[in-house]
């Protein structure tokens, strides 16, 4: 009877406890859905009846205005055409250099492994700073050039440990064949071993693409031209710095009207910057278990 | 006699072999050198170690067109200025609190997250829900930002769900919060991907058997799922404790509007702003400077932890 009760009891505690986890499981997903939602239905309201009313989920009432003043502003577009190009171009050479590097770093009989890996380990602790980089790179005259923003950073240990990590554990066999075979390192690499290292090559190309076309950091510190600006800076004008691009609201008389105008066209910036990644999101998917391994290995 | 001149042959040969084999090893495989690790090394030499030279203009007056030869040396007094500078205590304090409070709140977020959907039998809602989680993190700092300001601003959804008209971005006592919940928001969930990933490698069948003794879900959380994160848990504290001083300039700066400078600039954005838009490059190298030997004794102190934790190997 008595362990009847502690059961019964012990029930009710676990359902209290299921009970308020899935709460705060429920709550943290809409805390993720109900922001994206709101600015989604927003960017489609006129501006002054959401300044006077908020949103509405009437879709006759809606309208497209902020996206064609945004779509229709040249400004956009080249921020887009530069962050594809900066991000395609830095992922690429990135991750080769990246890959290549870590390859010699794998073997245990390549000459000079100890002092390589401590003049690259001291680097991901120490460095210049901002402003004696800054001068380094003026120096070398890449200031306003996209590969300010691109070679600095192509080269990263902690991605290069996590390659390595994966090279190690690829049974030496593999390579004892090829060299029985006659292959040379150049062709054992290419041929070989990076055929069977995709899963960690896929989360290296994720993780830099990524990084590279959210970053606005270095272009606001290198690049000076509007004509350069990756799409991150534009952004920056309109939703961080209220400077909506002129051409998107220059007809626009009043000054109350501009300001209202200009908030509700930083709700289909929001939409339209984001399309991209939400595109290639169930891409990205597929290789995020991959990533969890690949990230949780320790150099 | 005999053999021992022997041996000392034997190791004359052996030290000659090796010495020599560095060379005829390098000129073997020199795809290993000039192909694989060249391209890495440039770059780390140019964009890590050329500027860890230009360190030196923390000491000097520094003036770009005599350059670093040619300027003149003032010692410590850019270091002195800033630490005697009622600015030092403010932006020190405000850099710590940020990253301290930011890990306090929001280091157990994930591990919870985890440790409930670890509970969702059904795995395609499960799979679901992580979908969800995970998106926040493709956001951009920028979009991020520019939601949070969206949203909070006077006539934004917040206040007009409350009646009021509270404009939080321009309060400094609101900006450590904003900054440390828009980060949960943004990050948890994708940091839940670990500790998802350990709990699933917990043995289901011990998880059966605790169910199946009556333990409730509070001690087979203890026995069973806490002890198959552990590891992970404690070395992401260290790991985050370790990296403190180097919290990130991009979102902080994101955040800033005029009025909340109070308790928005920490070193980063403040060591940004002397640097590149006042053109006062010692002072700015002096400050970057104080903060990066500050994170490295951190890191080395912190590695010190992990190594006596870890049967003496380190990270």
């Amino acid at each position: 009877m008595r362990r009847k009760k502690s059961f019964l009891a012990q029930c009710a505690s676990d359902k209290v406890f299921i009970l308020g986890g899935n709460i705060f499981l429920g709550l943290f997903v809409f805390s993720i859905i109900i922001p994206i939602i709101y600015i989604i239905v927003a960017s489609f309201i006129d501006p002054v009846t959401l300044q006077n009313s908020g949103i509405s989920f009437d879709i006759s009432k809606w309208t497209t205005t902020a996206y064609q003043r945004v779509i229709s502003n040249k400004q956009i577009w080249v921020g887009f055409y530069n962050a594809i190009v900066y991000s395609v171009v830095f992922t690429a050479i990135s991750v080769m250099i990246t890959l290549l590097a870590a390859y010699p770093m794998s073997r245990t009989d390549f000459r000079g492994r100890k002092v390589l890996n401590i003049i690259f380990v001291i680097t991901m602790f120490f460095g210049g700073g901002l402003i004696p980089t800054y001068l380094v790179i003026s120096d070398l005259g890449l200031l306003n050039s996209m590969w300010a923003i691109i070679l600095p950073g192509a080269f990263s240990v902690w991605n290069m440990i996590i390659a390595r990590t994966y090279y190690q554990n690829i049974p030496s066999e593999l390579r004892e064949a090829a060299e029985v075979d006659g292959a040379n390192e150049l062709t054992y690499f290419f041929k070989i071993l990076l055929p069977v290292c995709k899963p960690v090559i896929a989360v290296l190309v994720l993780w830099q693409f990524v990084g590279m076309w959210n970053s606005y950091f270095d272009a606001m510190v290198y690049l000076s031209d509007e004509s350069k600006q990756p799409l991150q800076l534009v952004l920056r004008a309109i939703l961080i710095q209220n400077q909506p691009q002129s051409g998107m609201i220059a007809d626009i008389q009043s000054t109350a009207a501009r300001a209202q105008l200009g908030e509700l066209l930083k709700y289909a910036t929001i939409i339209i910057s984001s399309l991209p990644l939400i595109a290639m999101y169930p891409f990205f998917q597929k290789y995020f278990d991959a990533g969890i391994m690949a990230g949780s290995v320790k150099g | 006699m005999a053999t021992s001149n022997q041996d000392v042959n034997a190791l004359h040969s052996g030290a000659a072999k090796k010495q020599e084999s560095v060379f005829s090893y390098m000129r073997k495989h020199w795809e290993l050198y000039i192909i694989f690790i060249g391209p890495a090394l440039l770059l780390t030499i140019i964009f890590r170690y050329l500027p860890m030279g230009g360190i030196l203009i923390a000491f000097q007056k520094f003036n770009p067109i005599r350059g670093i030869v040619g300027s003149e040396w003032v010692g410590f007094k850019f270091f002195e200025r800033f630490l005697s500078s009622p600015d030092f205590i403010r932006y020190l304090s405000n850099t710590l609190k940020l990253s301290a409070y930011g890990l306090v709140w929001g280091f157990p977020v994930p591990i919870i997250l985890a440790l409930l959907l670890n509970r969702i039998g059904s795995n395609t809602i499960k799979k679901k829900i992580q979908t969800i989680l995970y998106i926040p993190n493709f956001v951009s700092v920028i979009v991020l930002c520019g939601m949070v300001r969206i949203l909070l601003s006077v006539t934004g959804p917040v206040n007009h769900l409350f009646g009021s008209s509270i404009n939080f971005m321009t309060m400094p006592e609101a900006f450590r919060s904003i900054y440390i919940i828009s980060g949960i928001w943004q990050g948890a969930g994708w940091a839940s991907i670990m500790y998802t990933a350990a709990l699933s490698n917990a043995s289901q069948e011990l998880r059966e058997a605790a169910e199946l003794d009556g333990a409730n879900i509070w001690q087979q959380i203890k026995a069973v799922d806490w002890p198959a994160i552990k590891d992970i848990v404690v070395i992401q504290f260290i790991m985050q404790a370790g990296n403190i001083m180097s919290i990130g300039f991009e979102k902080a700066y994101a955040l800033q509007t005029d009025m909340n400078l109070k308790s928005s600039e920490i070193i980063a954005t403040y060591v940004y702003k002397k640097g590149l838009l006042d053109g006062d490059y010692s002072f700015s190298t002096a400050v970057g400077l104080f903060n990066t030997v500050i994170n490295v004794v951190l890191l080395i102190a912190i590695n010190k932890i992990i190594a006596k934790m870890n049967d003496g190997k380190g990270i």
